[in-house]
């Protein structure tokens, strides 16, 4: 039984002026523990994508299910981080990592242990009190990644959530995240425009075309480069292989 | 070479700073006192018509005697209370308004040509009108000093509510939130920096409502000092209201000033 099933997706986003159709026929099964990339050049639908996942919209066609529910009905399941930290600048840290638990009603001294237990995994338990402003981006980053995952999302989506973090912050948090989610067997679907970024942490990649945005192309990741965490996983001899392979397709889609 | 001499150098800047303090505080009390200096003399020497511009030494008497018989204190009792209520109530009820509109994007597009016209309506003119509905009493003058403010919050607070970044809405729907746990964790905080600068502007618009108001039910009140002042044509009673209608705004204005900087800064 597949986890997560995409299928026959198909969305146009309609406006007063125009009509763009963001996504044509996707079709997608994603295992319970898989860790997935979208790779793709922007505009070619990957956040639409998320948020029909999400069930933020709904597809003009096509039905997405997790556990073969809809997702409409499956809210609490799903985590989806943004490409931004969207901390709350006038909540303290600790009120945000606990608002997801808040608003759906789930907040009990257990899973408040849980998330504070998860801010300090993090690294950051001494900065509970303080406010997002006082923090770096990577921190707040962190901060956000806590927040998602202090509900106990099954899936977890992330849209490009290292693309504004300068490059030893984002190396760091790939190791991080990479194993925070290896760790408790979380399926994650992670948003993309860096193909090292896509190899280092998934097993599967998917690569998508422009205009309308489809599926072009699935790379699955060597088992070799799979056991490797994310910064090692970038020294191995293999990954450049595999970053050329991608590299000429993504050419390739340029010129047509 | 050598080192310039850093202490030496902030130790002249603060100095420079200083000066420049005192050379503007004097001119500020300069142009203060050589003001009502001369509008002494001029009132003494008959340059001016004493009996329509008065003179502040005839403010003065008819300052002190009117606090002594507490005629003075219970009028300004009356007109802050108004104002108060009035700005207040405006940034309540226009903040409670533009909820509305948030909460219904149709009604917001039905209402928003209405919004326009009231918006562009000078409000005071509506006076009569609400004396006439409510009676002439406090209920009026308040209700005058709240509508003179509470369209324009409304559609200053309902901008900024629609401004807020949908990202923050979005990180809120994954978790499952009703459109008013948005309101109450993100668009509400949001907007608190532009409820209460909305606050500070609704203070003067109250000054003009009640002032109107109060000339017009002509009871009690600074207003109603003034517009007796006139009737009667005693001009000095008219300086000595408006004085201390500018001494009073500027306070309450000042205040306001206090807590928005006190409010912002905690959050
Ligand atoms: N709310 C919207 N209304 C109209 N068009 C949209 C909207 N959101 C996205 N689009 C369009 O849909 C296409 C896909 O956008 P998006 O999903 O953001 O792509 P990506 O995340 O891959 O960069 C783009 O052409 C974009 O302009
Ligand atoms: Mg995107």
């Amino acid at each position: 039984m597949d986890f997560l099933t995409i299928k026959n997706v198909h969305h146009t986003y309609f406006t007063k002026s125009s009509m763009t159709t963001a996504l044509s026929d996707i079709t997608l099964d994603v295992n319970e523990g898989e860790f997935i990339s979208f790779l793709g050049p922007s505009g070619c639908g990957k956040t639409t994508l998320l948020s029909i996942i999400a069930g933020l919209i709904e597809p003009t066609s096509g039905t997405v299910q997790l556990e073969n529910k809809t997702v409409k009905t499956s809210k609490n399941d799903i985590g989806y981080m943004l490409q931004q930290d969207y901390l709350f600048p006038w909540k303290t840290i600790e009120e945000n990592i606990l608002l997801g638990l808040k608003i759906n009603g789930s907040l009990t001294s257990t899973t408040r242990d849980y998330s504070l237990q998860l801010l300090e995994k993090m690294g950051l338990a001494h900065v509970i009190h303080s406010s997002p402003k006082e923090l770096s981006g990577g921190m707040r980053q962190r901060v956000a990644l806590v927040r998602t995952l202090a509900t106990e999302p099954k899936l977890l989506m992330l849209d490009e959530p290292f693309s504004a973090l300068d490059f030893q912050t984002k190396l760091k948090l790939e190791d991080l995240v990479s194993t925070t989610l290896k760790n408790f067997n979380k399926t994650a679907i992670l948003v993309t425009h860096d193909i090292g970024e896509a190899i280092a942490m998934s097993d599967r990649i998917i690569l998508f075309s422009p205009s309308p945005g489809r599926i072009h192309k699935t790379f699955v990741i060597p088992n070799e480069l799979k056991s490797l965490t994310p910064f090692h996983a970038r020294n191995h001899p293999q990954y450049t292989e595999l970053f050329q392979k991608i590299w000429k397709e993504l050419e390739s889609l340029d010129e047509s | 070479m050598t080192n310039p001499d850093l202490q030496g150098l902030h130790h002249q800047y603060l100095k420079g700073l200083k000066r420049e303090k005192r050379l503007v505080r004097f001119f500020q009390v300069l142009i203060f006192t050589s003001f009502f200096v001369l509008w002494e003399f001029a009132s003494r020497l008959h340059w001016i018509d004493p009996l329509i511009f008065s003179s502040p030494s005839k403010v003065w008497n008819l300052f002190i005697q009117k606090s002594v018989d507490g005629s003075l204190a219970a009028n300004i009792g009356i007109t802050v209370t108004e104002t108060i209520l009035g700005f207040l109530a405006g940034t309540l009820l226009g903040t409670l308004l533009a909820a509305v509109l948030w909460w219904s994007p149709l009604l917001s597009k039905i209402l928003d040509p209405f919004l326009v016209i009231l918006n562009a309506m000078p409000k005071v003119a509506l006076g009569p009108i609400l004396i006439v509905a409510i009676g002439a009493n406090m209920t009026s003058i308040v209700a005058m000093g709240t509508l003179v403010s509470v369209i324009i919050t409304t559609i200053v607070v309902y901008t900024s509510f629609k401004e807020v970044d949908p990202n923050y809405l979005k990180v809120l729907y994954v978790f499952g939130a009703t459109r008013s746990v948005c309101f109450k964790q993100a668009i509400l905080p949001a907007s608190f920096p532009t409820i209460i600068s909305t606050l500070k502007v609704n203070v003067g618009l109250a000054w003009v409502g009640v002032i109107v108001g109060e000339f017009l039910t002509s009871a009690r009140g600074l207003g109603y000092m003034i517009i007796y002042g006139f009737q009667v044509f005693d001009f000095t009673l008219v300086f000595l209201s408006l004085l201390v209608i500018a001494i009073f705004a500027t306070l309450m204005y000042q205040l306001v000033e206090l807590l928005e900087r006190k409010l912002i800064k905690n959050d």
